[in-house]
């Protein structure tokens, strides 16, 4: 199969996905399945967003629900000050998404100066800065919380279509993006630092502005997603908002798909995500799905570390390559290259 | 070029001038470990210089001073004249230094061809950067596997990777540390004879190596380091036949010999 | 008030006790196997618990319920690392072996809520009921008890470290890996163990802590951070940092908890972020810190 044909069935594979995302609402009208479609999309944003920042640079953030809360929390106050309603509100959520961007440069200017495991940790005491604070502070309504400006004008048997569409719309635009991430130069400095940072830095990539910028651009779409899931639900709880079975959920997702893969964190969403939710229906309480989530990473670390679509890679790539060796066996020995000189004895590593 | 924050300023310092590189009396030490004292040394320019003493000389903390990977506790790094101590590997490198490491450091779930595009290249397209990467791998003689991921080469492949990155930015100078080492002999003199091409185009060479055919045949000129401190310079015949290096190598007894 | 500060102080520092004994037992396993056990939190809880089972079933009183409880956390720590965490391997470890922790603290999390369900319960014992009547005020005994408690067990803690066989190893493990597998010391045996003695410890920290405290499964949260704040703030690695942290950040939050009650906690978090931007290794850190 040459390259173009291939290319060509990617996009029209891809092309046919957003086309089928786009029609569900019409054909699933109904609002509980409206209701997991703009859940699961907010979910894929998420994940793709994490990604762009933990999947490719290595350092796992575990307090990305401080961008979600931000982001959250700014859209409610900004619609309740600014007296906005309805379909205006929507406007907000570039606006929220900025907000969370301008959090994260000075968690990041103090995070990322310190070893991986020690910024995980850090992650994690900013979470529950976070989560404190929104407890505390009246501009978010301390541990009560704030209404989000719910319009209730519109028809409860479609309520849930402009937040899917919206949420569509910022899900294709987050994978384009982490697509454009991983082809750019700035993708490839970032994988560097992943693979080996001193060695990185040492061919002339400058390692802190290239992570904070990811971490910009994942705190900025984190935070548009917060916005928008609470506008959706309608209210800001602390609670629910920083809630570390979501971060953990997000992290889930992307290790599941494939930590550092465009389709990685979009098929993690996609797959468990409904699971989630359909268990919660199942059984009115939260435990069960936090003890299979739990079994479920675990599953993942240790036998699917990569996540199941590089995996699944591999074995293709495997069995691929075990029909090439049938093939050669049945035909003359060629010439070795000249051009590369013979793999050197020596200890491995 | 403007100095980056915390590296040494631009003024010409008392270097030598037409030394590419040159360490003024560098001591380091490590928690109680002294790895160099008082130690100097100047690769001129356009030289293959040689670098060589037995383990623990401190041959490789001298690579780490001179391309900012450590800071010294006293002395200073000199570039072209112009002081660079404490300047950040990144600047180093930006200043046209390149270094490779004695166990091989590459990037091992990217590609060969995207290893060779991590290092920056100023003044060229992106299709240029790649076109000049394919030309390195090439030139070292991998560029049959541009398309695999560096960490599943084999050793003597990851050498010649690191050898091919260090080029790709055209550093003026070039540190190489144990080049020859766990390589079989044909691979030896496949690297051997890339590094003179590239001496007779130009390019500052200043290398650690113990295998010893290959220093003494290939550079212009040796210093021998010993327990931190420098015990001879010169010509490899003039080294080889110093009482001080038989001593600094037979006095400590464990080396590996050639 | 001169009286309030004072109990406020002495609660701190009696408190600190016990949080420095989970904090050791967490900096000992970052110590030996360079993971930082985010499951740390909940199993001081999961250690409440225990004590609590035993002392509302089988009417144990609470130090005779340590007898069973704290080598039930050991093993529960020995079997979580050599299940969950043994078999990782590849260059993404670290990460992967700190989800891992994470995953097992979410299990057990979920279990305690399936089994106690979400009301807050609390350890009843004498020590809770009866005080002391110490410089104008009343302490209540389990605090001195706890204290006790913590000394003691970190004394042993470092009797172990230093005068055994076994601690000896630790101590090898701890400073070069591979040096020590050379030496011939099983490095899988001294990590389980050493998981293992890391949980323990939470055993007794659960007991004091659900006698002081009255706790759900979520209060494991709470406490992983606090535990968290305190080992960043003190520098990894370091046992003897830990324990200055902890009394220093209790002592500190028991005194801004007279004024400000509900931003006392925030004296943890403050103090780490004030720490890391100023000296990122931490107060004793032991290991370079240069990000990688």
């Amino acid at each position: 199969m040459s390259k173009s044909v291939a290319r060509g069935l990617r996009l029209a594979g891809l092309a046919a996905l957003i086309a089928m995302a786009a029609l569900f609402p019409l054909v699933f009208s109904n609002p509980t399945a409206t209701n997991f479609g703009v859940v699961t999309l907010i979910f894929v944003i998420v994940a793709s967003a994490w990604n762009i920042f933990s999947g490719y640079s290595g350092y796992l953030s575990l307090g990305h629900a401080v961008f979600y809360g931000t982001g959250a929390y700014f859209l409610v106050v900004a619609s309740r000050d600014w007296h906005l309603t309805g379909s205006a509100v929507f406007w907000l959520l570039p606006l929220a998404g900025v907000a969370a961007a301008v959090i994260a440069v000075p968690v990041g200017l103090i995070a990322l100066r310190v070893r991986r495991h020690t910024f995980v940790v850090i992650t994690i005491a900013v979470f529950f800065i976070a989560q404190l604070s929104a407890s505390n502070l009246s501009i978010t309504g301390g541990s009560s919380g704030l209404l989000a400006p719910v319009p209730n004008n519109w028809d409860p048997a479609t309520y849930n279509n402009p937040f899917y569409y919206v949420g569509l719309i910022i899900a294709v635009a987050t994978v384009a993006l982490s697509l454009a991430v991983r082809r750019s130069r700035f993708g490839l400095q970032l994988r560097a630092i992943r693979d080996d940072e001193d060695r990185a830095a040492g061919l002339g990539v400058r390692a802190m502005p290239v992570k904070l910028t990811a971490l910009v651009l994942s705190a900025f779409i984190t935070g548009m997603a917060g916005a928008l899931w609470v506008y959706f639900i309608g209210q800001a709880i602390p609670q629910f908002v920083f809630d570390p079975l979501f971060d953990l959920a997000v992290v889930l997702m992307a290790f599941f798909g494939g930590l550092g893969t465009i389709a990685g964190p979009v098929l993690g969403a996609l797959v468990l995500e409904p699971t989630q939710l359909w268990l919660n229906l199942q059984q009115s309480n939260g435990y069960t799905a936090e003890i299979l989530f739990g079994a479920l990473f675990l599953v993942v670390i240790l036998f699917l570390p990569r996540g199941v679509l590089p995996t699944a890679a591999e074995y293709i790539t495997a069995g691929r390559a075990r029909l090439m060796r049938h093939r050669d066996r049945s035909q003359p020995l060629g010439t070795p290259s000249a051009q590369t000189p013979t793999p050197a004895a020596g200890s491995a590593q | 070029m403007t100095p980056a924050a915390g590296s040494g300023t631009v003024l010409a310092g008392p270097g030598i001038p037409d030394a590419a590189l040159h360490a003024d009396a560098i001591s380091k030490s490590f928690g109680g470990v002294q790895a160099l004292s008082n130690c100097s040394l100047t690769v001129p320019a356009g030289s293959l210089t040689g670098l060589i003493g037995p383990n623990g000389s401190g041959k490789t903390t001298l690579f780490n001073v001179m391309t900012g990977y450590e800071r010294p506790d006293a002395g200073q790094v000199f570039l072209s004249g112009r002081r660079i101590t404490g300047a950040p590997a990144s600047r180093v490198f930006a200043l046209g230094v390149g270094r490779t490491f004695q166990l091989t450091r590459i990037f091992p779930r990217m590609t060969v061809l995207e290893n060779m595009l991590v290092p920056a290249q100023r003044g060229r397209s992106r299709r240029q950067h790649r076109e000049h990467a394919m030309d390195l791998l090439a030139f070292t003689g991998i560029a049959g596997h541009a398309d695999k991921l560096a960490g599943t080469l084999s050793y003597g492949q990851r050498k010649l990777l690191e050898l091919a990155y260090v080029l790709v930015a055209d550093p003026a100078v070039v540190l190489l540390d144990e080049p020859a080492g766990g390589v079989n002999p044909s691979l030896i003199h496949h690297i051997a004879d890339r590094i003179r091409d590239m001496n007779k185009a130009g390019k500052t060479f200043l290398l650690v190596e113990h295998n010893m055919d290959f220093v003494m045949t290939l550079c212009d000129q040796v210093t021998v380091l010993d327990s931190g401190t420098v015990v001879a310079t010169g010509t490899p015949d003039e080294v080889r036949a110093d009482p001080r290096v038989l001593d600094a190598y037979l006095g400590t007894g464990d080396d590996d010999d050639e | 008030m001169g009286t309030e500060i004072t109990q406020a102080i002495a609660a701190g520092i009696l408190g600190g006790g016990v949080y420095a004994l989970m904090a050791a037992g967490l900096t000992l396993i970052f110590g030996v196997l360079d993971i930082i056990n985010v499951a740390q939190g909940i199993m001081v809880v999961l250690g409440a618990y225990l004590s609590y089972v035993l002392s509302t079933h089988l009417h144990l009183n609470l130090l005779v319920g340590l007898v069973i409880t704290v080598p039930a956390m050991f093993v529960i720590g020995v079997a979580v690392y050599t299940l969950f965490i043994r078999p990782l391997r590849g260059s993404e470890r670290t990460s992967m072996t700190l989800l891992a922790c994470f995953a097992v603290a979410l299990i057990i999390e979920g279990v305690l809520y399936w089994q106690f369900g979400s009301n807050y319960v609390s350890l009843h014992s004498s020590f809770t009921s009866s005080s002391v009547h110490v410089f104008g005020f009343y302490l209540a005994d389990i605090y001195l008890v706890g204290f006790g408690l913590a000394v003691v067990a970190i004394a042993a803690l470092y009797l172990i470290l230093y005068r055994t066989t076994f601690g000896r190893a630790v101590r090898a493990t701890m400073q070069n890996q591979t040096a020590a597998r050379l030496v011939g010391i099983d490095v899988n045996r001294v990590a389980a163990v050493t998981f293992g003695i890391g949980t323990a410890v939470t055993a007794i920290g659960g007991a004091v802590f659900g006698a002081i405290n009255s706790f759900t499964p979520n209060s494991g949260y709470d406490l992983i951070s606090r535990l968290l704040a305190i080992v960043i703030l003190a520098g990894m690695g370091s046992i003897g940092g830990a324990l200055g942290a902890a009394v220093l950040m209790t002592t500190a939050e028991a005194l801004v908890d007279i004024w400000q009650p509900d931003w006392a906690v925030a004296v943890f978090y403050l103090a780490m972020v004030i720490i890391l931007t100023v000296r990122p290794a931490g107060l004793f850190g032991r290991r370079p810190v240069r990000a990688q």
